[in-house]
């Protein structure tokens, strides 16, 4: 059940800048934790979260154990055009997830 | 424990006194302050170039309720322009057992420098926020967090 | 717990030992949003940035799955949740006929799931569970706690209050003691509060997940050195009655936060 919550504003005036915001679903394990009886609790992570406007790269984020469960992050981007931003996050034993968003630039 | 640190210096202070008592517990505990980690993170990624002061404002509550999830931001002087622009932030904690916590990339087309996140913080300790300029040039801001514990601690559900 | 923290919290008990507790005056009720950090608020007020929010939309998406051999969902019976479901959870624990007792919200989908839709129910902290209680709970958000009254519930009212009253565990307290007697004062370094049921299910931040009631009253106990009862116990509804009505008045905040 891998959800996201993503806010990126419906519509915006070209050249504005507009913060968007994305939350998701995971347990961020650090790989630091050990069981009641002292076995270490396998580090399982995502690692890397990209975000891309119509199709080039905004934003990047290498991700560490030491964010929190349920990683979020805000960012900001100027409103260039109308169309597509998608958000990806890769991590550990194969994690990947994506959403997307439309914004309509005027 | 840390009774206020009014400055970083008081506060180095106060962890070198303690550095006997942390090795010993580190060994078993594999939580521990790890300077040379902490350096060799931040040489990594400057390359041993000069960290300035300044430019960088690291916003992070002095207090943490829980050091499970502390909301961060860092926001970066710049005109963000081709020519002129950040293009990585780089967080680092130096008592978590591994100092990295986040590098964010940017460019340009961000328009500003500012993003804001949940950290992870093992124990009361000092939060550093690099940033790195287009032009080659670093800067930082730090930020002191005290983290409280949960009152009653509970095992596992 | 610290020994310095359990040496103090020892002793502020040991004052309040001869006085007996005393239920929290209605004008004094006080969420626990109200001891919150300014960045916790922050959380739990904006929908975009609350991690609760995450098992809310997973509810959603539940709420419309057909399920079980009836191939029902829970829309078939009950529409739009915004609609059907206002105003529900804030009315909960409420007394069930056919079993003859209070039963609270997880049980109740629970019993939706077995007789109406002939599924399996969903286990007690499941992610289902959580996520359709949460999904019903946020439909409640802003309402008042509004327990029924319903003299069929007063035994399970009676027993709850007993329970929360009732001395446990190897420290040998009762919740009155930190939550009637000594809320608003510091137990290492947090805020004592005065234990209310409005907020949840919430996300913790020191689970790092969203969880129930249950779940926090059973770390409670576990905190106090004290067995805690089985999940579904007649125990936690119990107390959730007693609970429910000793806050009746404050707002739901369903999905909370808190530390």
């Amino acid at each position: 059940m891998a959800r996201a919550l993503i806010n990126v504003p419906a519509q915006a005036k070209r050249g504005e800048i507009i913060t968007i915001k994305t939350l998701i679903s995971h347990t961020m394990e650090t790989g630091f934790r050990h069981t009641s009886v002292g076995a270490t609790i396998p580090r399982d992570i995502i690692t890397t979260f990209t975000c891309t406007y119509n199709g080039e790269e905004i934003f990047r984020a290498d991700l560490f154990p030491a964010m929190a469960a349920n990683p979020f992050i805000t960012f900001t981007t100027i409103a260039t055009g109308s169309g597509t931003l998608v958000f990806n996050w890769t991590g550990d034993n194969g994690f990947t997830a994506t959403e997307s968003s439309t914004i309509t630039v005027e | 424990m840390f009774e206020n640190p009014t400055s970083r210096r008081q506060f180095f202070v106060a962890v070198g006194s303690l550095g006997a008592m942390l090795a010993v517990r580190s060994a078993q505990a594999q939580v521990a302050a790890n300077p040379a980690a902490f350096g060799a993170a931040i040489g990594k990624v400057t390359g041993g170039a000069e960290v300035k002061k300044g430019r960088v404002k690291l916003d992070i509550p002095p207090l943490s309720e829980n050091g499970n999830t502390v909301a961060t931001s860092v926001t970066v002087e710049s005109p963000m322009t081709a020519k002129d622009y950040v293009k990585a932030i780089h967080l680092f904690a130096e008592k978590n057992p591994q100092p990295n916590i986040i590098s964010v990339h940017l460019g340009p087309r961000a328009g500003k420098a500012a993003i804001a996140t949940r950290i992870r913080l093992a124990d009361t300790q000092t939060v550093t926020a690099i940033a790195e300029m287009s032009d080659g040039s670093f800067w930082q801001d730090t930020g002191d967090v005290i983290i409280t514990l949960g009152a009653c601690l509970e095992d596992p559900v | 717990m610290t020994r310095w923290a359990q040496r103090s919290v020892l002793v502020a008990l040991v004052v309040s030992a001869t006085t007996a507790s005393a239920q929290i005056p209605q004008s004094e009720l006080r969420s626990g949003y109200a001891d919150l950090g300014r960045d916790t608020k922050a959380m739990q007020d904006d929908d975009t940035t609350n991690p609760g929010m995450l098992w809310a939309l997973d509810g959603e998406a539940l709420w419309k799955t057909k399920a079980g051999n009836a191939e029902r969902s829970c829309a078939d019976c009950h529409g739009d949740a915004k609609q059907t479901m206002k105003g529900v959870s804030a009315r909960y624990p409420a007394f069930e006929g056919t079993l003859g007792r209070p039963i609270n919200l997880d049980q109740r989908i629970n019993l939706c799931r077995a007789q109406q839709q002939q599924a399996r129910p969903f286990s007690y902290e499941s992610k289902e569970l959580l996520a359709l209680s949460t999904y019903i709970g946020l439909q409640s958000r802003g309402e008042k706690l509004n327990p029924p009254s319903d003299p069929r519930m007063q035994p399970s009212l009676n027993a709850g209050k007993e329970l929360f009253s009732r001395r446990v565990g190897q420290l040998n307290l009762s919740c009155a003691q930190c939550h009637d007697d000594n809320w608003g004062k510091k137990l290492a370094g947090n805020t004592v509060p005065q234990g209310h049921p409005n907020g949840y299910p919430l996300y913790r931040l020191e689970w790092q997940s969203l969880g129930s009631l249950q779940r926090r009253l059973r770390n409670c106990m576990i905190g106090m050195r004290a067995e805690p009862y089985e999940y579904g116990s007649t125990e936690y509804v119990d107390l959730e009655v007693y609970l429910t009505s000793r806050g009746r008045g404050l707002p739901v905040e369903t999905p909370a936060v808190r530390p």
